[in-house]
């Protein structure tokens, strides 16, 4: 182990039990019979709380044999799907609670932040809180009121500083909870993805005051479904699935794994004689996205539809699309009709499409409809969800640290800014 | 801004079996326990119209309500002072030590939001619940004075003694706080059983009749309960209804002591648990 190691896990497993159904009874006698019987089962069943018993089936592992070590001054992302044990980590990383298995060594000064305004209480005033969160996130009285005028500046409550925190609107209180947050000085940083939650502006600050962090040499555990603030943010990234680490590297690579574990990417869909992709006036043969496996927000995406025209006429055919974020948000309709003219005087025909680079955000994207529809009006074929891609974030770009901005497409947009120099 | 990185090693593992008191860190987090014992008091007294004027009317009442009850309607002995006095000095300690146990054995449950939240060392919110205790007891304990000044009657040359029977209640109150705040992280029938306990309770120790009531040979186990020793001593002190009874208290500080160190072992075996269960 090097001398810049100031995280090392080794081997560390967390064990939690789940719940058990209550057993019911359908007879008289039997409710009577768990009146009685009950407390005992109970009492049996809370004090095996807090004991591990090998072979129990209400236990479970929350993450198994996790190793890996952190350098001094490296900020790195935990990222894993909901269960994946990313927040079982860092409550043992903050010594919240302790590991069942294995050992931790830490070096220097923790701090963590799995939530904001840890302690604050509604009678309290604003002033009060900010003393009581701070020496709850383990900062001394002498600390706070050196830094108490900075902390006040930061939230911008200057004016209600000495009011009850119950009288603060919800926005109000994480700006200070967030103040008092952002003016701890630790050595180490461990912040769960619960920060990156509020408005825009609040994730900015919340993200840009963690850069300032890790710019400082200091280290930080950084956990997050963002993925463009880690990738923004992280060198170096782990990935956790079921409870366990299955990649620690680079951030790159981390995120396309993550991508890739849930992935219901569908590049290519092709016809294999199915009723549903063919009738009497059209055959369907495939739908595919020619780029290669991974798609970054730069890349422009180049769709190829091809299919059979089997009427003996030669109408106008146009190719639509509607594509679906993952909120289920219509992003936009793609037609070919806007744009040609095509009659099919081959019997195959091949048409090709291209999303501009720099136009969507990172995230799944899905073809809900894909339709073909003869001389602008009659429909031909419609296929549901015929294709599904990921966009991942590129490597290329870098524009701060919110992460993912409001609205439905971040296009690319000119501009340009003159000095006046009339006055 | 940019400090020195001293670098402590600190080292996590399963923790199992009896673990150390961790006073060192208790030092560190001293400011947090100053807070949340602040905390405690501000919260309780907030929006209400008597607000700390509660600390008085609480005791006040309640004796009251037993100078009527026992002392003149069932006639129990009260050794010779008004009943009135009789139970009011009794009051103030044990107000103390049910209003300790009560906010004590609830502080890791109501608390249990922030300690799946961030580490600190525990032990802070038993602590401050006893801590915040104290402004009630010392304003109970004013009101007494008051009226040992109105019925004129002054304190024997023991009140030295007070320091050790104030001692013997702390500890008594929050090594029995620790335990059951331990217990009703993971047991949550120490709450229910706490809102009637502490009312029998004050049956089972002396504050509505004299321990001379109890038979002589008897009086010894009787005292293993040190709120005998503390509330008799204070009898004696502020009362002189008997001589100050020395077996009583020494009898009360030795038990105070088991029980106080019971309470922070017990507390800090149990601490790994409390994340994971609260």
């Amino acid at each position: 182990m090097s001398d810049d190691v100031v995280i090392s896990v080794r081997g560390v497993s967390k064990q939690y039990r789940i719940g058990t159904k209550e057993k019911r009874a359908d007879t008289f006698f039997g409710a009577l019979k768990n009146f009685v019987v009950t407390p005992f089962r109970n009492y049996k069943q809370i004090r095996n709380l807090t004991r591990n018993n090998e072979n129990d089936e209400t236990l479970f592992w929350a993450l198994r044999d996790v190793n890996f070590e952190v350098k001094q001054g490296e900020a790195l992302g935990i990222i894993g799907h909901n269960g994946a044990g990313k927040s079982t980590l860092l409550k043992i990383l903050s010594r919240i609670t302790d590991p069942t298995e294995g050992e931790i060594m830490i070096k220097g000064r923790v701090s963590a932040l799995l939530e904001v305004g840890t302690g604050f209480h509604p009678e309290l005033t604003g002033r009060e809180n900010v003393y009581m969160n701070g020496t709850i996130l383990g900062m001394t009285k002498k600390d706070i009121d050196q830094k108490f005028d900075e902390i006040v500046e930061f939230s911008g409550i200057i004016k209600h500083i000495d009011t009850p925190v119950k009288f603060y609107s919800s926005g109000m209180k994480v700006r200070l909870a967030f103040a008092v947050a952002a003016h701890l000085e630790p050595e180490l940083l461990i912040i769960d993805e619960v920060l990156a939650v509020g408005d825009a502006e609040f994730q900015k600050k919340c993200l840009g005051k963690m850069e300032d962090v890790s710019k400082n040499g200091r280290t930080v555990l950084f956990v997050s479904h963002n993925l463009t603030a880690v990738q923004n943010l992280c060198q170096n990234c782990l990935v956790l699935k079921n409870g366990a680490v299955i990649f620690v590297g680079n951030t790159h690579d981390a995120i396309q794994l993550y991508l890739g574990e849930h992935s219901n990417q569908r590049m290519e869909l092709v016809a294999n004689g199915e009723p549903e992709f063919e009738n009497d006036k059209i055959k369907f043969i495939s739908a595919r996205i020619v780029n290669a496996n991974r798609i970054e927000t730069t890349d422009d995406i180049h769709f190829e539809f091809s299919f059979e025209y089997k009427g003996i006429d030669s109408p106008i055919i146009d190719v639509t699309y509607h594509l679906y974020d993952e909120l289920n948000t219509l992003v936009f309709v793609g037609s070919s009709g806007y744009e040609l003219n095509i009659r099919p005087t081959q019997k195959s025909l091949t048409f090709h499409c291209t999303i501009p680079g720099d136009l969507l955000y990172e995230g799944n994207y899905k073809m809900a409809r894909l339709i073909f529809v003869q001389d602008k009006g009659y429909l031909l074929l419609n296929i549901n969800d015929a294709l599904s891609f990921d966009i991942i974030p590129s490597g290329k770009e870098n524009f701060g640290w919110m992460g993912k901005k409001q609205g439905v497409v971040k296009p690319k947009l000119k501009w340009s800014a003159l000095n006046d120099t009339r006055n | 801004m940019q400090k020195e990185f001293e670098h402590s090693v600190i080292y996590l593992r399963p923790r199992k079996g009896w673990q150390r008191i961790p006073l060192k860190e208790l030092v560190q987090y001293r400011d947090l326990l100053y807070f949340l014992s602040i905390r405690g008091i501000k919260a309780k007294y907030a929006q209400s119209v008597l607000g700390i004027s509660w600390a008085i009317i609480q005791p006040l009442f309640s004796t009251l309500v037993f100078t009527i009850v026992f002392g003149n309607l069932a006639k129990v002995s009260s050794e010779g002072v008004p009943y009135f006095l009789f139970s009011l000095v009794a009051m103030v300690p044990w107000n103390y030590f049910s209003g300790t146990l009560t906010e004590a054995s609830s502080s890791l449950v109501t608390n249990s939001s922030m300690i799946s939240k961030v580490y600190f060392p525990r032990l802070v919110l038993p602590l401050s619940a006893a801590i915040s205790k104290l402004l009630d007891f010392v304003i109970g304990a004013i009101m007494m004075i008051v009226f040992l000044v109105i019925y004129q009657i002054s304190p024997s040359w023991e009140i030295v003694f007070l320091p050790l029977l104030i001692l013997i209640l702390l500890m008594t109150s929050l090594g029995v706080g620790m335990i059951l705040s331990a217990m009703a992280v993971q047991y949550r029938d120490v709450k229910h059983a706490m809102t009637f306990a502490v009312q029998l309770m004050m049956y089972v120790a002396p504050v509505v009749y004299p321990t001379s009531n109890v038979p002589a040979q008897y009086q010894t186990l009787y005292a293993v309960n040190p709120m005998v020793g503390v509330i008799e001593g204070f009898r004696s002190i502020f009362l002189s209804t008997q001589a100050f009874p020395w077996l009583w208290v020494i009898e009360a500080f030795l038990i105070s002591l088991v029980l106080f160190f019971l309470g922070a072992v017990y507390f800090s075996k149990m601490e790994k648990n409390f994340a994971d269960v609260a």
